[in-house]
């Protein structure tokens, strides 16, 4: 990676106007056949927000491992603060001021805050000096930039917004100058993506860099001074963020034009298909997280649940599939109530015309060493061949028309899941719970970790569904797409309902509240449910963020 | 980690590891002064040279391929079946009190008997550990090791205690009479002479395309593959979890149970103290070796078979190899095809660097 290749066309035109802090020139990375990186430039200036967007599998990722010592580039140069360095590894890169918040966190569960901060950069054998030293510059840093964080604390006791902030004061505290933020916003609720951008914009004007990675194109424009676009390992274009619109970046993005608003025409609502009735669900350790939920999915609307991570969708969704007793209530499909008690509920959840499409596809939905035409047929196995046999020649058949229909690629039976992008395994789940024709149809993040060209596809075959007069029930984090797809938006907050919306009027801020939980007229007062705190805005802090494992990886 | 092309993964990886634990077993083998290229050639002949010989080595073949299903079964829906010892041990009390009552009869009506009953024991004692992990969530390995132990008490207590008939001094059963006994493939066969081999050889091969079909081509041999890759996905697919545990621990108990119809059945005769041998703990080196694929079993099971009947050829032949030393090239085999089977994936995967096809993944 020494020599300097001499075209610097793809520089944008500004980068001379600030210092900058880093700059790469012509990298390009192989794995093998595949060509992650093709002939990268970029330029990042001091003192700026630089966003990189680009689908799965664009390179982005890869580029900025490049960056961080994580691989070494095959080819092309590597200049910081104006000086060519050959990134070796992590440390370097963190002495060189580069530091990395990855998207998932590395921290010690059971350490304190300062511990792991000073984990890894201990002066001494001895720990209380570092320590020492560690809780007065924490002090400083919550100080300059709005970090607070308490350093006594206990990391799995902090909300997933907290432990981000310490991955960053982790950053900090090592001297980084220009930090790396990878995806950051997925695991937030949108109170905490808030802070972090107020944080983010705090150390913007304290001078740091920050390149932020991400396929969320409000961010973008809410956050970066400059963006760049990444397309199949190339780096297709940077842009001024106040020169551009999402809907350029998207096009750059997909190399197409995309819609981003999805286009359905009203709904007509008919017979009630899915009657949840007085719902009581607890979770694996016996905490109730649906607290009697009642409400109907006509056929023919979409009903969206909308709500911050971890207040009890993903055991409603559950639950509702067949995988999780209920405590209490009746769920009726087609007027008959399911019975669903034992491990086998799924299936005669199925049976009964239910389709599920989970929200974890990795965890739940598909079993990621199986090939292909074996996951297109999990959950109905048993309705191929007639015997004992599996009729494995049917089943390749109906998986080949889903891959087709779906256009799920590559168009490979025998292809392990795995190797499937996000998008495309996420198209083989849709597939299989979308073509048996059910009569209800529940999905839970249908686009989670999907890239925009599939997710414009998703949306539409869920209007599809609809239009064919199913009755669906949508739950997702996602707020914009609750409110482009569902026809009425439940809002689920700490197990209870708290509000129904109309999404063509709802308000974003009055959702935001009920969501959290704090809308003045309808405050859910539960004494006892929520923990103890010091403070009244630390109980906030709680209750916006309530303790979520489900969207962990856990592969 | 990196992905091993599909033969490398199969063939190549674990032949280097035969290769390599015979190369350190030669180590041992020239340090007493022997000549390891000699003794590997002993081996072989007493493994495959002559009649005898080869018989014995399918004999311990078959022994290692119930074995190795039992664990293999098992394995698919992600359980680690420690226990075909103690439950081909069990079986044989199926095998012989079947046979003992019907003593006398021709072999062509007790042998179907014999399978069937020995199974039902076998099942029943593998049944419980099953059972356990499903409703109670004790730990499969832990109680499978616990029967194991379970079985060899009671075994000894009902072989000694009941089974022995008076006057007799050894710890074993009355014997089932000539007629009765699974026949030795000697008596159609003359180059197997004096070995032990019998009919029983060919229901392992039986079993092993048995467990082929199951595994691979049915709708059950599809929830058993979604459990043991992802319980949570197989819960989604309306698979009960537990049901398919008890299910498939029960079915592993009845290959193991196999063991005892080729031993009790065909060999023996009668039911002695301990008979299995070990042989139920070879199963588990058989069945990883194997990659819980029935070729891969059949194909370990031979190698153990080699390494067994050869080893005693061996330790015969060649006065400055003990017994003991078998053993240890024997462990040798276990030590680098099982607990260190993955040794050399990360090297032969840099050989084969094959990335995945989502380069900017995380």
């Amino acid at each position: 990676m020494t020599s300097l290749n001499p075209e610097n066309a793809q520089r944008p035109e500004g980068a001379a106007a600030a210092p900058l802090a880093i700059e790469l020139i012509g990298i390009n990375k192989h794995f093998g056949p595949v060509h992650a990186n093709r002939d990268i430039h970029l330029a990042v200036r001091r003192g700026t927000v630089h966003g990189i967007v680009g689908e799965n599998g664009a390179g982005k990722s890869t580029l900025m491992s490049i960056l961080y010592g994580f691989y070494t580039a095959d080819s092309g140069e590597i200049r910081v603060n104006g000086a060519p360095q050959t990134i070796t590894d992590s440390r370097h890169a963190l002495a060189l001021g580069i530091g990395m918040v990855h998207q998932h966190f590395m921290l010690v569960d059971n350490f304190t805050v300062l511990e792991n901060v000073v984990l890894g950069a201990e002066d001494s054998a001895l720990l209380r000096p570092t320590l020492n030293k560690a809780r007065d510059q924490l002090k400083a840093l919550a100080r300059d930039y709005g970090l607070e964080v308490d350093p006594d604390a206990i990391i799995e006791n902090l909300s997933v917004g907290q432990q981000q902030r310490v991955e960053i004061l982790k950053a900090l505290y090592r001297g980084a100058e220009t930090l790396i933020l990878d995806e950051p916003t997925g695991v937030l609720t949108p109170a905490e993506a808030d802070h972090l951008f107020r944080i983010l914009g705090k150390l913007r004007e304290e001078g740091k860099t920050i390149i932020l990675i991400t396929h969320k194109l409000r961010e973008i424009m809410a956050i970066t001074d400059e963006v760049s676009v990444m397309r199949q390992g190339a780096m297709v274009q940077t842009l001024k963020t106040a020169e551009t619109s999402p809907e350029q970046l998207a096009e750059l993005m997909v190399g197409r034009r995309v819609l981003l608003r999805v286009e359905k025409g009203p709904a007509n609502p008919g017979d009630v298909l899915l009657d949840v009735e007085n719902l009581i669900v607890t979770d694996d350790f016996k905490v109730p997280r649906v607290k009697n939920i009642s409400f109907q999915v006509r056929a023919g609307e979409i009903v969206g649940i909308a709500g911050v991570a971890g207040n009890g969708q993903s055991e409603l969704l559950e639950s509702i599939a067949g995988m999780r007793d209920q405590l209490g209530g009746t769920i009726r499909v087609n007027g008959r109530p399911l019975s669903l008690a034992g491990d086998d509920g799924a299936a005669r959840a199925r049976l009964a015309g239910l389709a599920h499409v989970p929200e974890d596809r990795l965890r739940m939905g598909l079993v990621t060493n199986f090939a292909a035409w074996e996951n297109a047929i999990l959950g109905y196995q048993d309705k191929y061949g007639d015997g004992p046999g599996l009729d494995i020649a049917k089943a390749r058949d109906v998986a080949g028309e889903y891959m087709k229909k779906f256009d799920v690629r590559p168009a490979n039976l025998d292809l392990k899941t795995s190797n499937f992008s996000g998008g495309n395994q996420q198209k083989i789940v849709l597939a299989r719970e979308m073509e048996r024709d059910p009569d209800v149809l529940i999905v839970g993040q249908p686009t989670r970790g999907v890239d925009i060209g599939a997710i414009e596809f998703i949306h539409n075959q869920i209007i599809k569904m609809r239009d064919a007069g199913k009755a669906i029930l949508l739950v997702s984090v996602e707020l914009d797409e609750i409110r482009s797809l569902a026809d009425r938006i439940l809002v689920m907050f700490d197990g209870h309902i708290v509000g129904e919306a109309d999404p063509a009027s709802a308000d974003e801020t009055e959702l935001g509240l009920l969501m959290t939980g704090s809308h003045p007229d309808r405050a859910v007062t539960e004494p006892g449910m929520l923990p103890e705190h010091e403070t009244p805005a630390q109980q906030t802090m709680v209750q916006m963020s309530p303790k979520d494992n489900s969207g962990r990886e856990t592969n | 980690m990196t992905a091993l092309p599909r033969w490398a993964d199969v063939i190549l990886l674990p032949v280097l590891n035969v290769v390599l634990a015979f190369l350190v077993g030669g180590l041992i083998v020239l340090a007493v002064g022997q000549n390891p290229i000699e003794a590997v050639g002993i081996m072989l002949y007493g493994a495959f040279g002559y009649g005898s010989g080869f018989g014995y080595t399918l004999y311990y073949t078959t022994d290692f391929i119930f074995a190795g299903l039992a664990v293999s079964l098992a394995y698919h829906a992600g359980l680690f079946n420690i226990g075909p010892e103690g439950q081909a041990y069990v079986g044989g009390l199926g095998v012989i009190l079947i046979g003992l009552a019907l003593n006398g009869t021709h072999w062509a009506i007790v042998f179907p008997l014999m399978i069937v009953c020995g199974a039902l024991f076998g099942a029943a004692w593998a049944f419980i550990p099953g059972y356990l992990q499903a409703k109670r969530g004790s730990h499969v390995v832990i109680t499978t090791i616990l029967f194991n132990f379970i079985a060899a008490s009671m075994m000894g207590y009902i072989i000694s205690r009941i089974l022995k008939p008076a006057g007799v001094n050894s710890d074993e059963s009355a014997p089932l009479e000539a007629i009765t006994r699974v026949p030795q493939l000697r008596s159609f066969i003359e180059l197997f002479r004096n070995s032990p081999v019998n009919l029983t050889f060919f229901l392992a091969i039986a079993a092993l395309i048995f467990v082929y079909w199951l595994i691979w081509r049915t709708k059950f041999g599809y929830a058993v593959r979604a459990l043991g890759n992802n319980p949570v996905a197989a819960n989604y697919a309306g698979i009960s979890n537990q049901k398919m545990i008890m299910i498939v621990m029960a079915l592993a108990g009845a290959f193991a149970a196999m063991v005892a119809v080729n031993n009790v059945g065909g060999v023996q005769g009668r039911l002695i103290l301990n008979f299995v041998n070990g042989a139920g703990f070879v199963g588990i080196a058989v069945a990883f070796m194997g990659r819980g694929h029935p070729v891969g079993v059949g194909l370990s099971a031979l190698l153990f078979g080699i390494l067994y009947q050869g080893g005693q050829e061996l330790a015969f032949q060649m006065p400055g190899i003990t017994r003991e030393m078998i053993v240890t090239i024997q462990a040798l085999v276990i030590l680098f095809t099982g607990a260190m089977g993955d040794m050399l994936r990360g090297p032969l995967g840099r050989i084969f660097t094959q990335p995945d096809p989502v380069a900017g993944g995380k």
